[in-house]
């Protein structure tokens, strides 16, 4: 028994000591903290009056302005609007369906047992194929939906898994001609890279939904495939450059040994180099996919309705106008349960792999 | 089988030129076959004709009659402003919120995370979007908020005190301040290969910046504008504010956004670099006798900048993009002028080409500068500097 009670003395042994320890190790920094205490408890109260204790759930605009709290009624009044934009009323099951879908790829995507080169392209374009059937319809006795119509956040996460899709492919292609032997290929690499990295990402949208119309007037696109093609690209190039660092992590005797085993150029990448550099750059690259997520919202700037133009139309019309905080709050909400599980995520990865060393 | 690989070699890259070429060869035509079309007169002329639009802010006097490479300019200019200041500031809050995460307090270290998870994982588009709104939805001019007599915010813009100095004279003054600061940062970083320079440069470097501060002072006392004060609050005069300078909501609403967003990364970076410094040197300072405030100040802070200026670097660039935003809320920066160049005059090809170019001459000096500092100030292995 007197172990026990000599082990609860012991520093770090009980909690609450070590927290005692931690915030009153002296005078200054003991009122450092009763102060932050205080001023927090303060903000979080202010805030939990405003966001709950007097806020408006259900009502109307009239209901909104005689409370002094948050004025959810805009977002339990309008969410299908930011969630779907201007889908047809009657199909948005559709939409949330598709959406459903995405949301479960991303998250079946975290799971170690798709990271292989077979089923993880299998189940995106298994998925996306299943979201543009609902969403377009035309079969199954789905009614016609053009690409116009869609929106909202559906739209922005479609986007946002697209450039995904079509990216990543074309960075391992950057990454591995950017370190082709010729040197007019690594050169070609190097450049496009470069360059893209050196724009705002807003200039690249504008471009390639500009441009492409007047340079090559009679390609079939419409303006939601030219932005999600430059999206990929902005996103491959940053991505090809990861993955260039993680190629490079790896000791020249992994690719040396290949060659000396007499493996061609093709089995030595797609099973010795590839496999080992994108281990190695999975955690900047799950920060790459955060990053990208919250740059979906720029194609606002060449007018696709995703979820930021939805939100902006929700309190723009009329009585509603007062409200734009909550609308923001919400929005921004959203976007932080996205990309804050993302960055969580790769958080976690980066700490497993730390395991092993 | 060594002389067939490199034939091959060869030939691939033949082969690649080739596509280029014949590729970039149908690009042009169908480029110019559908300028044809549009009946579009390809060329840089346009850029001496006059624009016939206005924009919402300038630094250097712009008229709807000024051609469009003025407006250019002025969207360069306004880019670089912005963007200078929001670095700046985005520094000082970084430098804040990475003090504040290396707190050995745990409630300073909590409120630091708080900080940073909220405003690093929202776009900076909707945090834009949502101070232009709180900026544009602030009480009329009338009924504007009080700061004090000097400082009053209302939906007009903010209006602040300001000095009684006409445009140019103003413009002229900023650039001898802004010459004299480079002139004394490039001396004091320059190479000192003999003693002679080692005495001589400090000294420059101090005559740089008290000549740029003179020859400031000196071009705003020729540009005051007599009958009035150097100095004028600004005061509410019927409808609207008379004197001072007003800050226009969209300038405000992007400025806060860049510099509470660029601080949340720059703080995450600068943190990273505090954690860089070992233990020992801090031990050592204190040792010395040196105070809380002496060793942060000439210890942590100087080895930590050191050690993260490469990464900096990346977020500056980065930064100086997003006044790219400018277009969401209506600020005239260079994508913005560009963009509404292109919808006025329809030379889309030319005007891209002039933003790309643009861009990438702006984002590769910065670098450059960046990297020129970095060479100069990174420890040596001695760590003794000549």
């Amino acid at each position: 028994m007197a172990d026990i009670s000599l082990a609860s003395t012991l520093p770090g042994t009980s909690r609450l000591a070590d927290l005692r320890r931690k915030m009153f190790p002296n005078v200054l920094s003991g009122a450092v903290s009763v102060l932050g205490i205080a001023v927090t408890a303060w903000l979080f109260w202010i805030l939990l009056r405003w966001a709950v204790l007097d806020a408006v759930f259900f009502g109307t605009p009239e209901e909104c302005k005689a409370a002094s709290g948050a004025c959810w009624a805009i977002v339990t009044d309008r969410w299908r609007l930011m969630f779907f934009g201007l889908y047809p009323y009657e199909q948005h099951w559709r939409s949330a369906l598709a959406f459903l879908t995405l949301i479960g790829v991303i998250v079946l995507s975290c799971v170690p047992y798709f990271w292989t080169a077979v089923r993880l392209p299998i189940l995106w374009v298994v998925s996306l194929t299943i979201f543009i059937v609902l969403m377009r319809g035309g079969v199954f006795g789905l009614s016609v939906v053009t690409e116009e119509k869609w929106g909202g956040l559906t739209l922005s996460v479609f986007i946002f898994a697209a450039t995904a899709l079509i990216g990543m492919p074309l960075a391992i292609a950057l990454a591995l001609l950017r370190r082709s032997t010729l040197p007019l290929v690594s050169t070609l690499a190097a450049v496009v890279i470069d360059c893209v990295r050196s724009l705002p990402l807003v200039t690249i949208l504008f471009a390639v939904a500009v441009v492409v119309p007047i340079i090559a007037p009679n390609m079939p696109s419409t303006k939601l495939t030219r932005v999600i093609f430059g999206m990929s690209i902005f996103f491959a190039a940053y991505q090809a450059e990861i993955l260039r660092s993680g190629i490079q992590s790896l000791p020249m005797g992994q690719e040396e040994a290949a060659k000396a085993l007499g493996i061609g150029y093709w089995n030595r990448t797609t099973r010795i180099i590839l496999p080992q550099a994108f281990r190695r750059a999975l955690p900047p690259t799950v920060s790459q996919f955060a990053i990208s997520f919250k740059e979906v919202s720029l194609v606002i700037v060449i007018g696709i309705f995703d979820f930021l133009a939805s939100g902006n139309a929700a309190y723009g019309s009329g009585d509603w106008a007062f409200a734009y905080v909550e609308v923001y709050v919400f929005m921004a909400f959203i976007y932080f349960l996205f990309v804050f599980s993302l960055s969580r995520y790769g958080a976690h990865l980066e700490r497993r792999m730390r395991v092993g060393k | 089988m060594f002389k067939s690989r490199k034939r091959n070699a060869i030939l691939i890259q033949a082969f690649v030129a080739l596509l280029l070429l014949v590729g970039g060869f149908f690009l042009i035509r169908s480029a110019q076959q559908s300028l044809v079309d549009q009946n579009i007169t390809s060329g840089f002329g346009f850029l001496w004709r006059s624009t016939g639009w206005d924009v919402g802010f300038s630094l250097i006097p712009y008229t709807i009659n000024d051609p469009y490479w003025k407006v250019i300019l002025v969207g360069i200019l306004n880019t670089l402003f912005l963007g200078s200041i929001g670095l700046v500031l985005a520094t000082v809050i970084g430098v804040c919120i990475g003090a504040l995460r290396t707190s050995r307090n745990p409630v300073m270290s909590f409120l630091g995370t708080c900080y940073v998870e909220t405003i690093r994982n929202v776009p900076l588009i909707l945090q834009a979007f949502f101070w232009y709104a709180v900026f544009t939805h602030l009480p009329g001019p009338k009924q504007a908020l009080d700061l004090g007599g000097l400082f009053f915010l209302s939906a007009r813009g903010i209006m602040m005190p300001g000095l009684n100095v006409s445009q140019s004279y103003g413009l002229l003054a900023g650039l001898a301040l802004l010459l004299g600061l480079v002139l004394a940062i490039a001396f004091r970083l320059a190479p000192r290969p003999t003693i002679a320079r080692r005495i001589a440069y400090p000294k420059y470097s101090r005559y740089a910046l008290l000549g740029g501060l003179a020859l400031a002072i000196v071009f705003l006392l020729l540009g005051h504008e007599a009958d009035l004060g150097l100095i004028q609050r600004p005061e509410l005069k019927g409808l609207n504010f008379i004197g001072g300078i007003r800050v226009p909501p969209e300038f405000a609403a992007l400025l806060t956004a860049m510099s509470l967003y660029g601080g949340a990364f720059l703080g995450e970076i600068i943190r990273a670099g505090f954690m860089s410094v070992s233990r020992g040197q801090i031990e050592a300072a204190h040792a010395l006798g040196l105070s809380g405030f002496q060793v942060f100040s000439n210890v942590r802070l100087p080895l930590a900048l050191r050690t993260v200026l490469p990464t900096l670097t990346n977020q500056y660039v980065w930064l100086l993009k997003a006044t790219t935003m400018g277009i969401a809320v209506g600020f005239a920066d260079f994508f913005l002028v560009v963009s509404t160049a292109i919808n006025q005059s329809g030379q889309t090809l030319e005007l891209i080409f002039i933003l790309m170019a643009g861009f990438l001459i702006i984002n590769n000096t910065l670098a450059a500068g960046m990297n020129f500092i970095n060479r100069r100030i990174k420890l040596r292995g001695t760590q003794l500097r000549t």
